[in-house]
């Protein structure tokens, strides 16, 4: 698999996902956010996370303007899969390319640690290597991670099972980490190729991390 | 043209920020503030024929980017 991997001027998870991927044995290609065009024949594009430009205005609202957005939403619209990761997610949300809005947290604290998460659905192609209702263990670390919906878009998403994962305890129970609504933090669109999500596969690929988890959530992907 | 254009919350959507200034000045004393909202305000100068047309670009503007309208509100106002 040929994968993508966008640079906006502040992103800092490119390398960490680079190294992820090619673990998983893949071909990565780092894309900076001024060129107009995707290199040929990829499989997957991601957008990591960092800061895009400084987090200034809205997290993600400047960078959904860059040349390479355009490219991306052509992709997409074709059926090409992406994925965001935490500004990612973001700039995905504020691109209109995912439904709702990532908030300040409840708390206005930057959030960084090990969390809980729960698999709400796995029918897709990107969790299809784990269980529906599987405990997984990552690290969030933000600052707008609250995830927002109106009622008729988070029935939209149920209907739709585009919730992908949600924030919960270790025993499996709901947590309000950040104040997001119904606890997501995960979603993907109605057609199941662009997927969001605030915590960071990338960073629990190696015992020495402190999970593996992130390995089997991208490891998805393959198939 | 000054076009001043103002960003805030939508009604009912959780605004922390407002919250923790509420909080804070009930500490201060200030107990007759009874809700804080906290917005944007953006100034500009922009070119434009007369303030129909200053308006009309200052709604493009935050239609486009300003605002992220699932959430945000706007008021523009145009000083000449």
């Amino acid at each position: 698999m040929r994968v993508a991997v966008l640079q906006f001027p502040g992103t800092n998870c490119e390398f960490d996902t680079k190294y992820a991927f090619k673990k998983l044995g893949h071909e990565v290609e780092l894309v900076w956010h001024q060129n107009q065009t995707l290199p040929e024949d990829i499989d997957l594009v991601v957008l990591p996370g960092g800061f895009s430009y400084g987090d200034y205005l809205r997290s993600g609202s400047i960078a959904h303007f860059a040349p390479i957005m355009k490219a991306v939403k052509t992709y997409a619209n074709n059926g090409g899969k992406v994925l965001g990761i935490c500004n990612g997610f973001q700039i995905l949300t504020e691109a209109k390319m995912l439904p709702g809005v990532l908030k300040r947290n409840n708390n206005l604290h930057f959030i960084s640690k090990y969390q809980h998460l729960t698999i709400v659905e796995n029918n897709n192609s990107f969790l299809n290597q784990c269980k529906k209702d599987e405990l997984l263990h990552l690290p969030i670390a933000h600052a707008d991670g609250n995830y927002y919906i109106d009622d008729a878009g988070l029935e939209s998403l149920k209907t739709n099972g585009q919730i992908l994962l949600r924030y919960s305890d270790k025993d499996g129970n709901l947590v309000a980490v950040n104040g997001s609504t119904e606890s997501i933090a995960g979603i993907c669109n109605k057609e199941k190729n662009i997927f969001g999500l605030m915590p960071h596969p990338e960073r629990a690929i190696e015992m020495i991390l402190g999970s593996t988890d992130g390995l089997k959530m991208l490891q998805g992907f393959k198939n | 043209m000054k076009v001043i254009i103002n960003v805030f919350l939508k009604e009912g959507v959780l605004d922390p920020q407002g919250k923790a200034i509420h909080h804070a000045l009930h500490s201060l004393g200030f107990s007759n503030v009874n809700d804080v909202r906290i917005g944007k305000q953006i100034v500009m100068h922009i070119d434009a024929i007369d303030s129909i047309d200053a308006e009309a670009k200052a709604i493009e503007m935050a239609e486009t980017l300003l605002a992220n309208t699932v959430i945000e509100n706007y008021s523009i106002e145009i000083a000449i």
